[in-house]
């Protein structure tokens, strides 16, 4: 019997499910750590949209469009670069020029140890983590056979 | 401490828009007026209360060589002023043509990262901060010129695309030159590292430097992207994109690496002064065989252009003033000149000036206005193009180069006959055209007029004594050479 169902065989949907909540981890894990080991916001935020990926690939189209709510995912990419402006304007305020630090900088080689860039990097994140997958997203629904012609 | 907002401002306009506007476009019309009003306002009081004075800010509080520094001199507030009237004009001409396109919030929203982009080129004095905001304005661009999304269109975003990409790795390539003889990345702190290096470095920094900004200014040998890229766009971003971001990207990168960080090497101004004569010539001579109104105009801006690199390979005093002066002068009318040719388009249907014939009656303003500014740009009193290439011409026969001041004479005489051409075949001349297809509106007229009146208003900036006030801060600035380093490294 032919399998009807969009996506691809339900090995690579189990083995998906499976791993996904690990690549998030491992994406978040990167962000959070950006300021004490390599990588930062925007590696960890590549990893993210890699998860998200595929979800895409697995599922197919409909199912993750449905999965995800893509009006909420894009309201959150607007918002990125709007909070990293935001932090940069709070760094005007208290901290006396744009983007300075006005958090408190923490314990050595803790996790909280770099004041304002650890928020800036979740931020930025996000917006890459978004980004990349909203582009792969868009590159999947163009047609190139629907093109306007002159 | 104004000058971080020429980036913020237009930035959070730009990710704020597709927020607040989801189906209609009537915020993202009022918010990005809103914003380019600001900047219009900041810069005009940066140029006019501030001027004279060198400011620095520090990004994040770090001191160079360390951080990264934002430096707003005369010549930066020139920029962001020049770049923000045209951006204001655009954006009330662009509403109702843009809807013609089927148009929604996400033109606005690039539009308003395309002058963020341009304003962080003008405001930083940070190498690689530069390039980085160059790609910024110059993705940007590249999705306004495909905005009408037909086969040509993305064709010309395409070829822009790969000639942009060329020119992004020979500055990148520059960039880690001048990165690794140095150590360091801001513009003041190159130019004092450069001084103790060998000149073969140098020659090969500036070279890499005149062929990737070079592309951007789209200089003679550079400027095959030019025409369909510039005529592909809509209107509105046309005007942009020959008005402004050739400039800021292109001539005033140009103008303040060679002279403010390298101190103006004689070879390459030599350099300059033959690139601008072969613009001048070959580009209108390549305009006047063009039947696409907004095509011409494209091979127009190269020969402009030209004009302003001449006047800078002069290195005096007075080529410079000619050359800043004609920049603002070509912002100016050859924004007009595009709107007339996407007014022309949206009441006639066509670009092709064979089919157009006789509407000065039935559009009384876009007629008016294109006289004036192809008066303007053949360069006949009184109005401004004719002062600036005037400018030029004398610098050029003072500086000891008449044969570079008759190849001016001569590109204008044919900058005229082109213009003759326009006239004659698509506002005047011929049967009269009886019936438009489309409107005219109230934002594509008062664009019009307003950059009309500036027309004859930048006419005025010859007069002495407000040319103390305007162009002079601005070219002391530039002929400082690298002495500009010292004033930015004590600030």
């Amino acid at each position: 019997m032919r399998d009807v169902k969009p996506g691809l065989t339900v090995i690579v949907k189990t083995v998906n499910r499976l791993i996904l909540w690990m690549i998030f981890l491992y994406g978040i894990y990167i962000i959070l750590h950006g300021h004490l080991s390599p990588g930062g916001g925007f590696g960890g935020g590549v990893v993210l949209a890699l998860g998200f990926l595929g979800v895409l690939l697995a599922y197919g189209r409909g199912f993750s469009l449905n999965w995800l709510r893509l009006g909420t995912l894009r309201d959150l990419e607007y918002s990125a670069p709007l909070l990293f402006l935001g932090f940069g304007l709070a760094g005007m305020a208290w901290g006396g020029a744009f983007l300075a630090n006005f958090l408190s900088k923490g314990k050595l080689f803790a996790l909280l140890s770099s004041g304002v860039i650890l928020p800036l990097n979740i931020v930025i994140g996000l917006k890459v983590g978004l980004s990349l997958f909203l582009v792969v997203l868009a590159l999947a629904e163009f047609d190139p056979s629907q093109g306007d012609d002159e | 401490m104004i000058t971080p907002y020429f980036v913020i401002i237009p930035l959070a306009a730009a990710f704020l828009i597709p927020l607040v506007s989801k189906r209609k476009t009537g915020p993202a019309v009022l918010l990005s007026l809103a914003s380019t009003f600001a900047l219009v306002v900041l810069s005009g009081y940066a140029f006019f209360g501030r001027s004279g004075e060198t400011l620095v800010y520090r990004m994040s509080g770090w001191k160079l060589p360390v951080g990264i520094n934002l430096v707003q001199d005369a010549f930066s507030s020139f920029m962001l002023v020049m770049v923000s009237l045209i951006a204001l004009t655009s954006l009330v001409f662009s509403p109702r043509y843009i809807d013609r396109l089927g148009g929604d919030a996400k033109y606005y929203s690039l539009f308003m990262v395309l002058v963020a982009g341009m304003n962080g080129v003008v405001v930083t004095g940070d190498l690689f901060n530069l390039f980085v905001f160059m790609e910024i304005a110059i993705l940007a661009a590249l999705a306004l010129v495909a905005y009408g999304g037909r086969a040509h269109e993305f064709e010309a975003a395409f070829k822009y695309a790969v000639m942009a990409s060329v020119s992004a790795s020979l500055i990148l390539i520059g960039i880690a030159v001048a990165y690794s003889a140095t150590s360091s990345l801001g513009l003041a702190t190159i130019s004092r590292g450069l001084e103790r290096q060998s000149p073969i470095l140098v020659l090969w920094v500036g070279g890499l430097f005149m062929a990737g900004f070079g592309l951007k200014t789209a200089a003679m040998p550079f400027h095959a992207w030019l025409p369909d890229a510039h005529s592909s766009a809509p209107a509105p971003i046309s005007a942009m994109l020959s008005g402004v971001l050739i400039k800021a990207l292109g001539v005033y990168v140009l103008i303040r690496f060679f002279y403010n960080v390298l101190g103006a090497p004689p070879l390459f101004l030599q350099i300059f002064l033959v690139l601008g004569a072969v613009s001048i010539i070959l580009g209108v001579l390549l305009a006047i065989g063009q039947w696409d109104i907004k095509r011409l105009l494209a091979y127009h801006s190269i020969s402009q252009i030209g004009y302003i690199l001449l006047a800078m390979g002069l290195d005096t005093t007075l080529g410079m003033i000619g050359a800043v002066y004609h920049m603002l002068n070509h912002a100016v009318f050859k924004s007009l000149l595009f709107y007339n040719a996407g007014a022309l388009e949206t009441a006639l249907g066509t670009r092709d000036l064979r089919e157009m014939g006789n509407v000065s009656k039935l559009l009384p303003v876009t007629s008016g206005t294109s006289l004036i500014a192809s008066l303007s740009i053949s360069g006949v009193p009184p109005f401004n193009g004719f002062f600036s290439k005037l400018v030029i011409i004398i610098a050029a026969v003072q500086a000891g180069q008449p044969l570079f001041a008759f190849v001016a004479v001569v590109g204008s005489l044919l900058t005229l006959a082109s213009f003759l051409k326009v006239q004659k075949f698509g506002l005047r001349g011929g049967r009269p055209v009886e019936r438009l297809i489309g409107e005219v509106d109230g934002g594509m007229k008062t664009a019009m007029i307003l950059l009309a009146a500036l027309c004859l208003v930048t006419s005025l900036l010859i007069v002495p004594g407000i040319r103390e006030t305007t162009i002079d801060p601005v070219v002391k600035v530039i002929m400082e050479k690298t002495g500009h380093a010292q004033i930015v490294l004590e600030k």
